[in-house]
């Protein structure tokens, strides 16, 4: 490990109603990945938002290799190294990758004209410097999301940055993907570049960071190295307290079959799925991101559109259903991307959270207010929901906060069939466990539960069978002592390598 | 964060220089803070104000309607021709169905068949302009017995001391106000404003909203139009040209986005009051009144730069 190359004093930070950074200081080493971590709404994305010119700080400095330093703007701050890659990817679609590189800083002549040629040169060698798999011409809304992660982290080389800052990266990478993201994070690292790895994952941190530092309530705790301290330690010093590690379980009782699902046919999409989930039972659905299976539950749930197919809704069979009939017989759908599906940004938790059920929340078409802000309440001190207020804008939360949201709006109304699509992406550990909790308890209910996730342990911990998806299709079913970590990998491998063959 | 106090300071100096503005204008013309004058400009403002209060709907969903300016004509030839025809109250009734059918219309291509909005209203302009002429082979019409019918009352009359067509605008505001702030139908609105997408995983039918947008923008502007048949006591071809604009302008003056999901009738009121006494101060001024128009694009430009210099800034803290 290095010098230190850029270090902040003294940084505080107020929103209306908030002090979201206190008095924080925090030094970053050239050649370290240094973790940031704390629960939601510790103040972690606002901290590097202010070191990548985004926030002004109301208090404190920035010292950035060895001199007191102002970072104008985003722009600013690249050009000066600091690369900040956003928690939520936020690249133009319509551009191309090397467009999308250079983003504000296209190389003109003096005419202002795009020197497209050099363009093009640059994000080649930036892109064949991280080894990616694709050009600088393609279109950056047809690449996966690890790709376009890939594009973002390209910037570092292009704008030959010292210090690289991931928020949460890996929510929605796949494993071969994460493990891909931490060679090319080791090789920035072996550059000398400086590293801030935020994640809710203890086992990444522990994987790759050598000094961890958490935050809570926007003050410090502590700075740690990794090599000489462990989970638990880590844990009380975020929320005061230690966590059991392992997953609880509802008990199986299973009542009467909820929903039947029979030969699901979209082209291209998926084909033949065919699935059933009674009262009480956990079903948890694997695969890997692009597997199809959030396209599966979209569909079961009215929001697209299937070729073919038999849904059964308590024994009876039923047209594909709309959203609104799904939600009004029973069904909940908490999507899979929090800021496009599943908030009105500009609305505040109270409204978000009455959004799906307006009919229950009105008579004779009025709103009722004082059963909004009940629920509203209710949910807040359920999941500790970090909020100013009922009608603080959820755009202003914290992205673990959002989600919590999303939680709220499809449980207050009692849904006989909850689909959980990635339940727990961007949570804090804390508030992961209470929602696995929650999961547990709601099949305790008698809910049906359906739970998509790209985390092995994850649905193998919370699901009572877990299905296995590759590709469009169900490939594989496990119950008891057959559902193994080695079962599922095996299931979805297997049936690609067929499928290559 | 920087950027969003940036743009509250931006519209709070909007706010200034409308202040500056008045007093302008009120030390070099006397009769500008009048009662008579402040009523005069209460009475033209509750013709477009009602029109806009419609328009908030439609705006709030991220959608246009321009289409408003020619249906506004067609509508008061309507009226006042029904009106020498069928008399004042099966007048009323044909301009006000009119409107809504109209509306409706533009829900359909808008909401169903999903066209461009911008597109599908500008056509409808045209088409409703065109319509004007045929209806009226050309001619402009006047009400034939203007001193008798009560029809004068809508335009003309007072009722405790205010103008019955600025009592008018203001129920409706309040009506409007209500139904977007406290009804699952206003909460509607402003989700599919706001993220669509969000919206129709939430079960809500976007379809029918913004449909019903268009419905009520088309009511509005019939209301507007008997106001204005029974003002003016009679209808020319052109008589509601360039109102599209007019409207739009002191819609998105009073701060709601173009892009949808944020905004309010109160500011609909402010922002098209607003412009209502600019464009009678500039008049004061003894600026020809074609001047309005370069106000209406001034106006535009500025307030749509705020709104997007906000939303940036939004986006980007
Ligand atoms: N633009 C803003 N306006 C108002 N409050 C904000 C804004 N941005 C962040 N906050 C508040 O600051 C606090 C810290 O938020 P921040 O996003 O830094 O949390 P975080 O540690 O990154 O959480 P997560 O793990 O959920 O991503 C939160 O209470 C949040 O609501
Ligand atoms: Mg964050």
């Amino acid at each position: 490990m290095g010098d230190v190359i850029l270090k902040v004093e003294g940084i505080t930070k107020t929103f209306p109603g908030v002090t979201a950074l206190d008095d924080v200081s925090f030094d970053i080493r050239s050649g370290e990945v240094h973790a940031l971590v704390g629960e939601n709404g510790a103040g972690k994305s606002t901290l590097m938002k202010v070191l990548a010119g985004l926030h002004k700080p109301d208090a404190g400095e920035i010292i950035y290799q060895g001199a007191p330093t102002q970072v104008a703007g985003p722009l600013d701050a690249r050009r000066k190294g600091i690369l900040l890659i956003h928690q939520e990817l936020s690249l133009s679609p319509e551009l191309s990758v090397a467009e999308n590189i250079y983003l504000g800083a296209w190389p003109t002549n003096r005419f202002g004209v795009l020197k497209k040629r050099e363009l093009r040169r640059h994000a080649a060698s930036a892109l064949d410097a991280l080894g990616c798999g694709f050009g600088p011409d393609t279109r950056v809304g047809t690449l996966s999301v690890a790709m376009q992660q890939m594009v973002e982290i390209a910037r570092a080389e292009a704008f030959n940055a010292n210090v690289v800052i991931f928020d949460e990266p890996t929510a929605s990478l796949t494993d071969t993907e994460k493990d891909q993201l931490f060679q090319t994070i080791r090789g920035l690292k072996a550059r000398g570049v400086g590293i801030v790895y935020i994640s809710h994952k203890m086992n990444e941190i522990f994987d790759i960071t050598d000094r961890i530092t958490v935050l809570r309530d926007g003050q410090v705790q502590g700075t740690v190295d990794t090599a000489e301290t462990d989970l638990n330690q880590v844990t009380r010093m975020m929320i005061g307290r230690t966590l059991d590690t392992y997953f609880i379980r509802a008990k199986a009782e299973f009542g009467a079959e909820v929903l039947r699902v029979e030969g699901l046919s979209k082209a291209g999409v998926f084909r033949d799925v065919g699935f059933s989930v009674r009262e009480g039972e956990v079903l948890g659905l694997y695969g890997l991101v692009g597997a199809g299976r959030s396209e599966v539950v979209e569909t079961v749930f009215g929001v697209r559109k299937a070729d073919s197919g038999k849904l059964y809704w308590k024994g009876g069979e039923i047209a594909l259903p709309s959203p609104r009939q799904s939600i009004d017989m029973g069904m909940a759908l908490v999507p899979e991307s929090r800021k496009e599906q599943g908030l009105v940004l500009m609305m505040g938790g109270r409204e978000n959270t009455s959004l799906p059920h307006l009919g229950l929340f009105s008579s004779v078409s009025i709103m009722n207010r004082p059963k909004e802000l009940a629920v509203f309440e209710k949910y807040r001190s359920a999941l500790s929901i970090k909020t100013t207020g009922p009608d603080q804008a959820v755009s202003q939360l914290s992205g673990g906060n959002q989600q919590k949201f999303v939680l709220a709006k499809w449980l207050c109304a009692d849904p006989k069939l909850i689909i959980l699509d990635e339940p727990t992406r961007g949570i804090d550990v804390g508030s992961k466990s209470a929602i696995h909790e929650l999961i547990a308890d709601l099949a305790q209910k008698g809910l049906a539960v359906i739970v998509i996730s790209s985390e092995m342990p994850e649905v193998l911990g919370v699901s009572h069978r877990v299905l296995a998806m590759s590709e469009g299709a169900i490939v594989a079913e496990f119950e008891g002592d057959a559902m193994t970590e080695e079962n599922l990998i095996d299931a979805v491998s297997h049936h690609r390598d067929d499928a290559a063959a | 964060m920087g950027q969003t106090i940036n743009g509250l300071l931006r519209r709070h100096g909007l706010a200034l220089a409308f202040l500056v503005f008045l007093g302008v204008v009120a030390l070099n013309a006397d009769a500008f803070l009048s009662p008579g004058n402040i009523l005069d400009v209460l009475r033209q403002v509750s013709i477009t104000g009602m029109m806009a209060l419609g328009v908030t709907f439609v705006v709030l969903t991220g959608r246009l309607d321009l289409s408003i300016g020619s249906l506004l004509t067609l509508l008061t030839v309507i009226v006042v021709d029904q009106h020498n025809i069928a008399g004042p109250f099966p007048a009323i009734v044909m301009t006000l169905l009119a409107g809504l059918a109209v509306g409706a219309f533009n829900g359909v291509l808008v909401g169903f068949v999903g066209l461009n909005a911008l597109i599908v209203t500008l056509a409808m302009l045209s088409f409703l302009q065109g319509l004007v002429l045929l209806y009226s082979g050309g001619s402009n019409v006047n009400v034939a017995n203007a001193q008798e019918t009560w029809f004068a009352v809508f335009g003309r009359g007072d009722f405790l001391g205010l103008p019955v067509p600025v009592i008018l605008f203001l129920v409706g505001a309040v009506i409007a106000g209500v139904v977007l702030q406290f009804t699952t139908f206003g909460r509607r609105v402003y989700g599919v404003g706001g993220n669509e997408t969000a919206s129709v995983f939430s079960g809500i039918d976007a379809r029918w909203t913004v449909f019903w947008t268009y419905v009520v923008s088309g009511f509005t502007t019939g209301v507007a139009a008997v106001i204005m048949g029974s003002r003016v006591m009679g209808a020319q071809n052109t008589i509601g040209q360039g109102y599209e604009l007019t409207v739009l302008a002191g819609v998105i003056l009073g701060g709601t986005s173009l892009l949808g999901g944020s905004g309010s009738i109160w500011r609909t009121v402010i922002g098209i009051s607003m412009l209502g006494f600019i464009q009678n101060g500039l008049l004061l001024l003894g600026f020809p009144y074609y001047v309005q128009w370069l106000v209406t694009w001034a106006v535009i430009i500025i307030a749509v730069w705020i709104d997007l210099g906000a939303k940036r800034g939004r986006i980007f803290a």
